[in-house]
């Protein structure tokens, strides 16, 4: 345990090391606040509620989670350090669950810097908070989840660049899949896909913890799609790690 | 007593070419083995997969009795591995990369302090500890390498071309320090510097094209050529035949 924590306290650490954190704290809340307020009507459609926000939240994360991941082990290749890194005495999996928890850390620091939307919307009006707080928990497992899959994507390459790049995609693909567009597609060519597409997608799960509505059923799914992320990048490392 | 580093038949290809082929030498406590070779022979392929960080294409490798592969965490505790290059987190400060290590190593509180306080001296890196990795010389990047693998005084070292960028000043001490450590650990030091072996290790093996050469004492070795001279017989035995004709 202690070696989990210390590379993710030095892991953490590293993102606050330049100020590239910050700008990106900043682009991000930049970015919810301009899509909420501008695109998402939030003043305009009179509710107190965080619908809007959350709307637009897993396609933001699309975009900048892969940002957040896409240094963990492309930077260690590129550095070498990931030969001092890994002959350390830990598990492959204790340094990635290690990572991954650095990277969930600083996502939920960023989420959390987002409190004057609540602020906002409990002035305005009375909204009900438990299901803010649902939304807000359906936020982090969504986090948890694009993370997993860009870090395990980061141990592929020693580029950033390539890592944030495969990783948008895929993430996107993780959020997209229960589009009309896609599911109408698949059902007429390959209709298996369609039911599997429509069980993966990232962004139907969300939409109940919106609605305030937390399920056993919706966290079971979250947890095993971190766990084979996790898993899987921990098979990567094992295969790519001295390439 | 077994030796505490262990090699046998350790083989390393990439597709078809062969790095590393059928290596087989232990090391006892007390002995500093000088792992020599030109550019290329398979002197860091090997360091890799000594410290399991590359995965042998055949062969085994044990560290105090641990086999780096299935008993991987075991074998690195008992290890302190300065990889080629001496890789270390560029933003991180001299003392919170050590911090950093000794954490991972189970260190606390006052004790790893301690730790940490000993390796900086050890070191020599007491001026430069709040320092950014990323703003010192080559030669003080090195010695933070070599603080790290020191610092938790493990019975095994593996250090690729530690001396590697330093003045001869700090080669120096790097060669004393070794030498003074040497008794109480097996040491493996891959260099190209030949003088190098002679002032502190007690055996050399010499490996080319990922095969070994020659092992012994390395002035028995260097007695093998008429000259007398350890860069002689190098050269002799590690250029191919073609250009040594
Ligand atoms: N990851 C790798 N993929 C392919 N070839 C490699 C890899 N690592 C090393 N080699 C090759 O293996 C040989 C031995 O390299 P190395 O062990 O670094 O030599 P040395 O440390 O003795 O200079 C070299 O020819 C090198 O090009
Ligand atoms: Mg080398």
């Amino acid at each position: 345990m202690h070696a989990i924590l210390s590379i993710a306290r030095r892991e953490l650490g590293g993102y606050f090391a330049t100020p590239v954190a910050f700008v990106f704290i900043v682009i991000f809340l930049v970015l919810q606040g301009t899509l909420t307020f501008s695109l998402g009507g939030f003043f305009e459609r009179d509710q107190a509620d965080l619908l809007p926000f959350f709307q637009f939240l897993p396609w933001v994360f699309v975009l900048l989670v892969p940002a957040i991941t896409m240094r963990l082990w492309a930077e260690e290749r590129r550095l070498g350090t990931i030969e001092l890194l890994l002959t350390l005495p830990l598990t492959q999996a204790q340094a990635v669950i290690g990572k991954f928890l650095a990277a969930w850390a600083f996502t939920v620091i960023a989420l959390a810097l987002t409190f004057p939307f609540v602020i906002t919307v409990n002035l305005l009006g009375h909204p009900d908070n438990g299901m803010i707080a649902a939304g807000y928990i359906g936020a982090v497992l969504v986090a948890g989840a694009f993370l997993a899959v860009g870090a395990a994507v980061s141990a592929l390459t020693k580029s950033q660049v390539i890592a944030f790049v495969i990783g948008v995609a895929l993430c996107f693909l993780f959020a997209a899949s229960a589009f009309p567009v896609v599911t109408d597609f698949l059902s007429h060519n390959l209709p298996v896909l369609a039911t599997i597409a429509r069980k993966v997608s990232i962004v139907d799960r969300f939409q109940s913890f919106v609605r305030g509505l937390i399920t056993l059923r919706d966290v079971i799914y979250f947890a095993s799609f971190i766990l084979f992320w996790l898993v899987t990048n921990t098979v990567i490392l094992e295969h790519r790690k001295a390439d | 007593m077994s030796a505490l580093i262990e090699i046998r038949g350790l083989t390393k290809r990439f597709g078809a070419f062969t790095a590393v082929d059928h290596i087989s030498f232990s090391v006892a406590r007390g002995e500093v083995l000088g792992f020599l070779g030109p550019n290329g022979a398979g002197k860091s392929t090997t360091m890799k997969m000594l410290a399991g960080f590359m995965t042998p294409t055949s062969g085994s490798a044990r560290i105090a009795g641990h086999d780096v592969q299935g008993d991987a965490v075991a074998a690195r505790r008992e290890l302190g591995f300065l990889p080629e290059g001496a890789p270390v987190y560029p933003d991180m400060t001299v003392i919170g990369f050590l911090r950093f290590t000794a954490r991972v190593r189970g260190f606390h509180g006052g004790e790893a302090h301690d730790r940490v306080e000993q390796a900086l001296s050890l070191a020599t890196l007491e001026g430069v500890r709040h320092l950014p990795v990323e703003t010192l010389s080559k030669g003080f990047k090195r010695r933070v390498g070599l603080a790290q693998a020191l610092l938790h005084d493990p019975p095994v070292l593996v250090l690729d071309e530690p001396t590697d960028g330093l003045d001869p000043n700090q080669k120096y001490e790097v060669r004393t320090l070794i030498s003074r450590m040497a008794p109480d650990k097996a040491i493996i030091i891959s260099t190209h510097i030949l003088e190098e072996v002679e002032a502190m290790c007690s055996r050399a093996i010499i490996i080319a094209a990922g095969r070994v050469v020659a092992d012994g004492v390395p002035d028995e070795l260097a007695r093998r050529h008429p000259s007398g001279k350890l860069e002689e017989m190098f050269r002799a035995i590690t250029q191919k035949p073609a250009e040594a004709a």
